[in-house]
């Protein structure tokens, strides 16, 4: 696991998990969000490959995380996403965003859309729509759960 | 009969200038234009290009192009069961393709069975399922091993799958020294790149020397490794770090072998090379061209090889599955056009053609027919056949193909003094170099320097952007294969199997060739995840330290 240090000091800044679960090791995408978010400001941990949700959560667990980025691009997501939702959700981390980005059929979007996954970010989305999504995303909920 | 070359005239100034201007980008250089820097002596160019077909094959390694053979038209297929892929392989070869390439899933890439918990949600997903000879036998039942060339991409259990295809040439009655293809067994681009890994690297390389051995004494037209330096490309790398990286990694294992006290020219010619095939045009060929130039010299000089068939560098190549959009998916099928003509002018000895629906999912016949079709096209109904390496004494090229030269001997110093290249991916030297390519290249996309058609440049013309149909693969495929496998486990002689792979693990402990154990493994119908099992209780998982 590797941490990697934002130059911007906001008071708190946006604590990322970019994970990549599952047997493929296509890792361009995953490695290029998390620097696109790192440069946005955010605190970003890449997991590395072949994480289990299990691992994911643990690791999102430890780093006290806003969000969790996983990179699927094998059609492995149907069996990963609930997994991981239902995960979180057992421990307690109903605040947590997930989001996913790769090669997500829109047939499957429904699915996750109905898991309460509401990023999904397919072939072709500027990194800047990610970056807009979570942080519009967390402030969000923190400006409702810190009074 | 050979025909005479045809040299493409001198481009004027004015013209040069202009066809620099539409290049913004090559990688090879300082990423300025052509006009920028210096140009090719027109007369020293005379004096040393040389002809196709002979040393160092700059411009080609046939002295008639295209004239004695076509390249053959080789499309990467595989998804599902065996049994819906050996469908499309023969629709494929009943519409004119002239070899198989097996595209396998993630987990028998990995090394692991369709039952095991790690392949959940994966199998047939990406690729064809192989757990076991009985399926090797269902993907090419009705095909005959000595009718067509297979390519299998495959590394880490690449021993594993060519036992499996021996195997299954030896129950069809065809030897196996009249078996043609070619097996990826490319494990330094997986740890650069793919990360489709299971060995420490010096372990992995063990291995690799053990098909070169076996297959230079048992199957000896059988195309032993495929350096690819396709999957570096898509990982990020610019041409010229596609170039340097494949070739060194090249040199890697020409080395190893020497090392274990193979002769050069014992196995060199049967190392074949794999290209991606780009948008940048002219870079394209020129990295064709200084591949070629740079291998001959480096077999000739660096390792003193003496048979012309260790100088000549042979290649497949496959347009930029990266470059395709699932925005406006058509305009995929003009880009794979332009990447697949660049290839064919470069000299591209086999070629594979992307589909329209591939930044959406694996393609659907009729995709995977269009694309096939793309490059009958370019062979049948232009003339680009007739020519041999036409832009031989184009400033441009020329000046490129130099520069790819230049550009790659300088990346070849600097892995030779990080200790070579498996020292040098140990201290993540390749995967750093290509993450920042990576990046750098997201970024042109995002501030439009990089012009993506239908992503950020005409956008939002409200046409072609309509859904087309894509291939879904259900999670029942998972399910048919798992009920497979418990079959062939109940009806195999399980004794046998535990024998052949307590063989095979004291094999690994020692330092004898694996391949005769893995052949009697897979004869007791052993499967991968077995297979890949017992090396993994002897040498243990490779785990990557994460370079972003």
């Amino acid at each position: 696991m590797r941490k990697v240090e934002s130059r911007m000091k906001p008071e708190r800044k946006i604590r990322v998990v970019i994970a990549k679960p599952g047997l493929d090791g296509h890792d361009r995408g995953a490695k290029v969000i998390a620097r696109a978010l790192r440069d946005a400001g955010m605190e970003v941990i890449y997991t590395g490959l072949r994480q289990t949700p299990e691992q994911i959560v643990e690791a999102a667990l430890q780093e006290d995380a806003d969000v969790v980025g996983v990179s699927i691009l094998s059609g492995a997501h149907n069996h990963i996403c609930p997994r991981l939702v239902e995960l979180l959700k057992a421990k307690g981390m109903n605040d947590v965003l997930v989001v996913v980005g790769g090669i997500i059929p829109d047939v499957d979007i429904p699915t996750l859309n109905a898991l309460g996954i509401e990023g999904i970010f397919q072939p072709g989305t500027p990194m800047q729509a990610i970056i807009d999504f979570i942080g519009r995303y967390v402030r969000g909920v923190s400006a409702t759960s810190s009074t | 009969m050979a025909r005479p070359p045809i040299i493409a005239s001198n481009v004027t100034k004015t013209r040069l200038s202009t066809a620099a201007t539409a290049v913004q980008t090559w990688a090879s250089g300082s990423g300025g234009t052509l006009s920028d820097r210096g140009r090719t002596d027109p007369f020293e160019l005379a004096r040393t290009l040389g002809e196709p077909g002979t040393f160092p094959y700059t411009r080609g390694i046939h002295a008639d192009g295209y004239g004695g053979k076509l390249w053959t038209m080789r499309q990467f297929s595989g998804f599902g069961t065996p049994e819906e892929t050996n469908q499309r392989y023969k629709a494929l070869l009943l519409a004119g393709g002239t070899g198989l390439s097996v595209a396998f899933d993630l987990p028998t890439l990995m090394g692991r069975d369709p039952d095991h918990p790690l392949a959940l949600g994966e199998v047939g997903k990406c690729g064809v399922s192989v757990a076991s000879l009985a399926d090797m036998e269902t993907l090419f039942d009705g095909i005959g091993l000595d009718a067509v060339t297979t390519s299998m991409t495959i590394n880490s259990p690449a021993p594993m799958i060519l036992a499996m295809y021996l195997v299954l040439a030896e129950k069809q009655g065809v030897d196996w020294a009249r078996l043609s293809g070619t097996i990826q067994n490319d494990i330094l681009k997986e740890y650069i790149a793919q990360k489709e890994y299971i060995y420490p690297p010096r372990q992995s390389m063990r291995l690799i020397v053990d098909v070169f051995e076996f297959c230079a004494r048992e199957a000896a037209r059988w195309n032993t490794i495929s350096v690819s330096g396709y999957h570096i490309r898509e990982a990020g790398a610019t041409a010229l770090q596609e170039l340097a990286f494949t070739l060194r990694d090249g040199i890697e294992y020409v080395q190893a072998g020497v090392d274990a006290g193979l002769a050069v020219d014992e196995f060199v010619p049967r190392m074949s090379f794999f290209f991606n095939a780009h948008n940048n045009f002219f870079e394209e060929i020129a990295k064709y061209r200084a591949a070629r130039s740079l291998w001959a010299q480096t077999m000739r000089e660096r390792f003193e090889a003496r048979d012309e068939r260790s100088w000549k560098l042979r290649f497949h190549a496959q347009t930029a599955g990266v470059s395709l959009t699932a925005q406006q998916p058509y305009n995929n099928v003009v880009r794979t056009a332009i990447q697949a003509l660049a290839a064919v002018l470069g000299g591209a000895n086999s070629l594979h053609t992307n589909a329209l629906d591939e930044a959406l999912a694996l393609p659907t016949g009729d995709a995977a027919l269009l694309a096939l079709r793309t490059q009958q096209v370019i062979a049948h109904e232009t003339d680009v056949t007739l020519t041999v390496d036409p832009f031989g004494g184009s400033q441009v090229v020329e000046h490129l193909t130099q520069e790819m030269q230049t550009g790659a001997l300088d990346y070849f110093k600097q892995i030779d003094d990080l200790g070579g290249m498996v020292s040098a991916i140990e201290q993540g030297y390749p995967q750093r170099e290509i993450a920042d390519s990576a990046y750098r290249d997201q970024q042109a996309v995002e501030a439009g320097e990089s012009v993506v058609i239908g992503v950020n440049r005409y956008a939002d013309s409200g046409t072609g952007d309509a859904a087309i149909p894509t291939l879904y693969i259900d999670e029942s495929v998972g399910e048919r294969q798992v009920s497979r496998l418990e079959e062939l486990r109940d009806r195999r002689d399980a004794a046998r199997v535990a024998e052949t792979l307590d063989v095979l693990r004291q094999g690994a402990v020692g330092t004898t060739n694996l391949m005769p154990h893995l052949l009697d493994a897979v004869r007791a119908y052993a499967t991968v995840g077995e297979m890949c099992d017992a090396l993994r209780d002897v040498w243990g998982e490779y785990e990557e330290t994460p370079a972003l």
